[in-house]
């Protein structure tokens, strides 16, 4: 039973519907992740089609603007799709084939999971249906469009805050109604064992390659590693092969929206507790009675109102730590970057930047950050614009 | 021992759902009753909880209008005190796992003994979970029901074998809310229940019709009722109490 588990964090708290399911997922993947063939095609997905490995980049004018440590970029922007969510969907989406899966199923919030997914069943032959908040259907499009053009179908979900935690929800359900052919795409190291760690793996090759690539140019490991945590996808991945490197600081940073002292914000760790949600014992954004809260951020990816179970053991081991970044401060952030490196980065990439401005002027010269670029900024465009009081038409 | 095997004293047990809360504590009593006085052999009484992954449209705004309401874990616990001073017909809670591990487990328990629970049913605590919270319910003399899906397979008999109360059968995929018919064959699921234990069994999950009712009686040994009855309280708010009863006598002569 504690391999379900990260300390007390995890579990698989999900209806007895889906109990075979999981576990059944559980065997495959155990024995498709040593598989040679599985393996050999999914690392040419990852190579041929998604574009890996991704680049690890010196940004050396924000570096000589900050005055302080070395600050590298991990780029997934760059991979197909846009973010760092393709690593785990062509893992998810190539198990469920070999499955015997006809169909996928995904949440998305900002829509690049959604994407992802779309992209990875169109490329693989899946039918494929993506569940988004009707919040994040109008925040985000554009990602509705595309996911539209891969051939996926976008519901629309109207439950409770219409965002992340409600698509999770719906989808869940969904699940539970057809188990038998679907396979549902987690997008995140989240909901019940073993999606924390199937995710986890997948996304862990973004620290495998940016270890490897700092040592082949700096000579010697990183001193600061940060990323930004929704549910934790991209900063697990690339936490992961650092984990052990007891030198690397590892700092993710969660939405504080319009601050952690007011009542908008996504910050499961600096003002959750404990709870058992969404499959999962973790932190969560919650009351006295421990009705989920209604989070808020600007960004769609981060507006989730709890924290994967492996963050929270990180969290409490003391071995990572967490760090609100406001709106605001992810805004200045995202231009800062742009502006000064001429890269436009996803919002919620943005407040990862956001504390290495902080952060990185603090430091020593001979000091090294990596921080986790997880997505372009593309779809943020137009939301900035407007955050800034000006009104474009996507 | 708790009182929930009294519920299959009376010929086939015909429980009922509703959600606490909605429209109102008071008017939940009151439909309670009414239910009772219609033959209800055991309620089931929903703590409203923000984000129900096992249930359907239904029960989902339900809970909503429960929560708008202001329902709280307290509240549902007054109210339970309250219809226990006028009948003791048994009571189970349905809601999810958060709530109950927020408020506490021992006193979650405490609470449900003190007042008259007499079990819950908690759908996103599987089986393989139970040790979170089994030894204190038990504790307590508070049952926790177990669930049996129709893809449960191999996992029935060890369910079964150690299920309290009674037995939740689910009758078909997906979340809670009524269908025109049910396909899962559902006799081969009894029979292997039935060879692990003594425990009454029960079908829940789409049921609303008198006939379907009926079909359900004859191999389990009640059946729940949930969507139908919350939507008549959808339809009827705080006026729904005769039609509930009017509801309930009809479903409780269809299996009697």
């Amino acid at each position: 039973m504690s391999k379900t588990r990260y300390g007390i964090y995890g579990g698989q708290y999900i209806p007895e519907t889906l109990m075979n399911e999981i576990i059944n997922l559980e065997k495959n993947y155990e024995f498709y992740k040593k598989d040679p063939a599985f393996i050999k095609e999914l690392n040419d997905l990852l190579k041929n089609y998604a574009g890996r490995p991704s680049l690890l980049y010196y940004a050396e004018k924000m570096t000589k603007d900050l005055g302080g440590a070395k600050i590298y970029l991990k780029r997934e922007d760059l991979n197909h799709t846009g973010s760092h969510k393709i690593n785990n969907v062509l893992g998810q989406v190539l198990l469920a084939k070999k499955m015997g899966k006809t169909r996928v199923i995904a949440e998305t919030g900002a829509g690049q999971h959604g994407v992802a997914t779309a992209t990875a069943a169109a490329l693989l032959g899946l039918e494929c249906e993506i569940f988004m908040g009707k919040e994040d259907v109008k925040r985000q499009a554009l990602n509705v469009y595309r996911m539209e053009l891969l051939g996926a179908k976008v519901h629309s979900v109207t439950s409770g805050t219409m965002t992340l935690k409600d698509a999770v929800n719906e989808t869940f359900r969904e699940w539970t109604t057809r188990v038998f052919d679907t396979h549902y795409v987690l997008g995140s190291v989240m909901g019940p064992h073993p999606f924390p760690m199937i995710v986890r793996d997948f996304q862990s090759v973004i620290s495998k390659e940016a270890r490897e690539q700092i040592l082949e140019i700096e000579g010697k490991l990183p001193d600061l590693v940060t990323a930004c945590v929704g549910g934790g996808s991209n900063a697990m991945g690339m936490f992961y092969n650092f984990i052990n490197d007891k030198s690397v600081k590892l700092v993710g940073c969660e939405a504080a929206g319009h601050g952690i002292e007011t009542d908008k914000h996504a910050a499961s760790i600096a003002k959750g507790s404990l709870g058992i949600f969404h499959g999962m014992k973790s932190l969560f954004c919650q009351d006295e009675y421990g009705q989920i809260a209604p989070v808020y951020s600007i960004s769609a990816g981060l507006d989730y109102p709890g924290i994967g179970p492996e963050h929270a053991h990180l969290y409490e081991t003391k071995r990572a730590q967490y760090v609100p970044i406001t709106d605001e401060e992810a805004v200045q952030a995202f231009e800062y970057l742009a502006r000064t490196e001429g890269i436009i980065c996803a919002i919620e990439s943005a407040h990862a930047v956001s504390y290495v401005q902080k952060q990185a002027p603090k430091m020593k010269k001979d000091e090294i950050i990596i921080i986790c670029l997880s997505g372009r900024g593309d779809k943020d465009v137009a939301s900035i614009a407007n955050y800034r009081g000006r009104n474009i038409n996507e | 021992m708790s009182k929930i095997k009294n519920a299959f004293k009376n010929g086939k047990a015909f429980i009922a759902f509703l959600t606490a809360g909605d429209p109102s504590i008071e008017k939940t009593e009151e439909f309670i009753l009414e239910m009772v006085k219609a033959g209800a052999d055991l309620i089931e009484i929903g703590i409203p909880f923000s984000d129900p992954i096992a249930e359907g449209a239904v029960i989902q705004s339900a809970n909503v209008r429960a929560l708008n309401a202001g329902t709280t874990t307290d509240k549902v616990f007054e109210l339970v005190k309250s219809v226990r001073t006028k009948t003791d017909v048994p009571i189970v809670f349905l809601t999810y796992l958060n709530p109950v591990f927020k408020y506490g487990f021992d006193r979650f328990f405490k609470t449900c003994s003190e007042t008259g629970v007499d079990g819950i049913i908690i759908p996103d605590m599987p089986y393989n979970e139970k040790s979170e919270c089994f030894a204190v319910a038990e504790k307590y003399g508070v049952d926790i029901i177990s669930m049996i899906a129709p893809t449960s397979d191999q996992r029935i008999k060890e369910i079964a074998s150690q299920a309290k109360g009674f037995v939740y059968v689910v009758s078909s995929m997906g979340v809670t809310g009524v269908r025109s018919e049910i396909t899962t064959d559902l006799n081969t699921i009894l029979k292997s229940i039935k060879s692990a234990t003594s425990t009454p069994t029960a079908i829940g999950f789409g049921i609303s019709t008198p006939e379907q009712a009926k079909e359900m009686a004859k191999i389990a040994d009640g059946v729940i009722v949930g969507s139908a009855i919350v939507k008549i309280i959808e339809k009827y708010g705080d006026e729904a109490g005769t039609y509930l009863y009017e509801y309930v006598k009809s479903m409780k002569s269809s299996i009697s």
